[in-house]
């Protein structure tokens, strides 16, 4: 700390002019975005607990949470492995594994998600059982009635809603995760793969020990991301009546015409959850950069 | 058959290589004697990277063969791999696995490749960590060391392979002046224990102490070979005199 007393008035105005700035930048960088929207979460879950209606509404939604987890975490896994492979794919020199990938996330990523999820529940997965039983009978036909009649017996009501809703998800979302890893691979320096290759590696070996590390590191923060928006586009299976927070928000609210309550909560309740995980990927992302170097 | 000369440990056949529209070589023919140090110079675009990275496939010759060790190089991925796996090679850019540790970049291909389990390729790796004077830095990251350390890290990668030939694409171009004497050090030291060495260069001084011969190169043909004396003292064509007086003139 300076003595100011041993100060020239010059300087003092100098220094108190400095302090004044050091105040101007911090009041500007300040998160006051961040406050609101602590207040927002607070004064909501003051209404949740001080009103009956909201608390009503509140312990209703609470219901369908296991439902939006789980869904949400089984096809954000399935999504990463089939974005894994479908980026490989992408960036694969066999023509066939190529276009193969090319295809698959250019028809999902040119349908809205609302659509491509309403196709896939009802219309791809009935399809896909149909031609297995059709195949069973077929099976059976021909004297392989152990799994012919497995098959056949399978019809488009076996398979619930709620699998129909994630594997829509797991398709869409592995799309767009497979273009995260193959923009992953390639951020990685080709003078990687070369080197990898120099020494005797295949190419397999080289992508999983050395290239691949790497690459899913540099998108770690936007898997991360990925998983956000998972959450919140689950909210979409409520279209197939799977009894998600959203589907339960709405049946609530259309019996008991209390809207603001069942909307609010909803609201509030994503935004309390994609705020937490936005900041955990923001740390996790301040950790990788720090390690980097 | 194909006849094969067995005392050389390299034989490019009138290799061709086009990139597109580019000829990149044109119709080059050399043979590496075994135990031998070439030394590779030329103007940049001469095709000199090019021909050492046809060597070991990193670039397929559109024509022409390469025989190594008596076997003929195809674009079969496990002769291929097996191959590499007994061809050092030394990038410009070090090209170290920027996700492990340096002790890590030796010890991944003994592993992967050579099979060996995690103790045995330690202490291969601490060896030649030692050999190249960089011990201390085994547990280093190799961005936290200095270029000169990587690249020497990288050649002490390649060493650890027991690789019959080592191939060293322009080693010190990327570092700064004070780190490439330690480098050269090194291949020095191992030009003298009679490793079989291909190098691209554009250090002279280097090329006239280590080399047994020299090769100049340019538009992808190789114009001259001799040994050091002979091409920097008596350069036989008016091209080679030219570049010689162009790069020692700088």
């Amino acid at each position: 700390m300076i003595a100011e007393d041993s100060l020239t008035p010059a300087q003092k105005i100098a220094l108190r002019q400095s302090r004044r700035q050091r105040l101007r930048t911090r009041l500007a960088t300040f998160p006051w975005w961040l406050v609101i929207v602590g207040l927002i979460i607070g004064a909501t879950l003051w209404l949740i607990t001080k009103s009956p209606t909201y608390s009503e509404a509140f312990a209703t939604i609470r219901t369908g949470m296991v439902v939006t987890l789980v869904i949400t975490l089984i096809s954000y896994t399935i999504s990463l492995l089939i974005g894994l492979f479908t980026g490989l794919g992408r960036v694969s020199s066999n023509i066939v594994s190529q276009n193969i990938a090319t295809l698959y996330v250019e028809v999902m990523r040119g349908i809205p998600m609302l659509v491509s999820i309403f196709f896939i529940a009802l219309v791809l997965v009935p399809g896909i059982i149909e031609m297995l039983s059709f195949l069973g009978s077929k099976f059976t036909e021909a004297g392989l009635t152990g799994i012919g009649a497995s098959l056949a017996n399978m019809n488009t009501k076996s398979i619930s809603m709620s699998v129909r809703a994630v594997i829509a998800l797991s398709l869409t979302y592995g799309a767009y995760s497979a273009e995260i890893f193959r923009a992953g691979i390639q951020s990685v320096p080709v003078g990687q793969m070369e080197a990898a290759r120099s020494q005797g590696m295949s190419y397999g070996q080289a992508m999983r020990n050395v290239v691949l590390p790497q690459a899913i590191r540099n998108v770690l923060p936007a898997i991360g991301n990925d998983f956000i928006s998972m959450l919140k586009d689950s909210s979409l299976v409520s279209i197939l009546a799977v009894r998600d927070i959203t589907q339960i928000a709405r049946l609530y609210a259309g019996h008991s015409f209390r809207y603001p309550e069942a909307y609010t909560t909803l609201s509030v309740m994503y935004l309390t959850m994609t705020m937490l995980l936005s900041l955990l990927v923001k740390l996790l992302e301040r950790r990788l950069a720090n390690n980097g170097k | 058959m194909e006849n094969n000369n067995s005392s050389n440990l390299v034989e490019i056949k009138s290799v061709d290589k086009w990139f597109g529209e580019l000829q990149a070589l044109d119709n080059v023919s050399l043979n590496v004697p075994s135990g031998k140090v070439m030394v590779i110079i030329g103007p940049s675009g001469s095709g000199k990277s090019t021909l050492l990275r046809c060597i070991n496939y990193l670039e397929t010759p559109t024509n022409g063969q390469v025989w190594f060790n008596g076997e003929k190089m195809s674009g079969d991925q496990k002769e291929l791999n097996r191959h590499r796996a007994e061809i050092g090679m030394v990038f410009q850019s070090f090209n170290l696995y920027a996700h492990l540790t340096i002790l890590q970049n030796i010890t991944l291909a003994l592993k992967v490749v050579k099979k060996l389990d995690e103790k045995e390729a330690e202490t291969l790796a601490m060896e030649q960590l030692k050999r190249v004077g960089i011990a201390d830095k085994a547990d280093k990251m190799p961005a936290q060391i200095s270029g000169g350390q990587q690249q020497r890290a990288a050649i002490a990668r390649a060493l650890a392979m027991r690789p019959k030939l080592m191939l060293f694409d322009e080693p010190t171009s990327a570092l700064d002046p004070e780190m490439i004497k330690e480098v050269l050090d090194v291949m020095m030291m191992l030009a003298k224990e009679g490793i079989t060495m291909i190098i691209v260069t554009h250090e002279m001084g280097f090329a006239r102490a280590a080399a047994d011969e020299v090769i100049f190169m340019d538009h992808g043909r190789i114009v001259e070979r001799n040994t050091p004396d002979g091409l920097f003292n008596n350069p036989a064509s008016d091209r080679t005199k030219l570049f010689l007086s162009q790069i020692l003139h700088k």
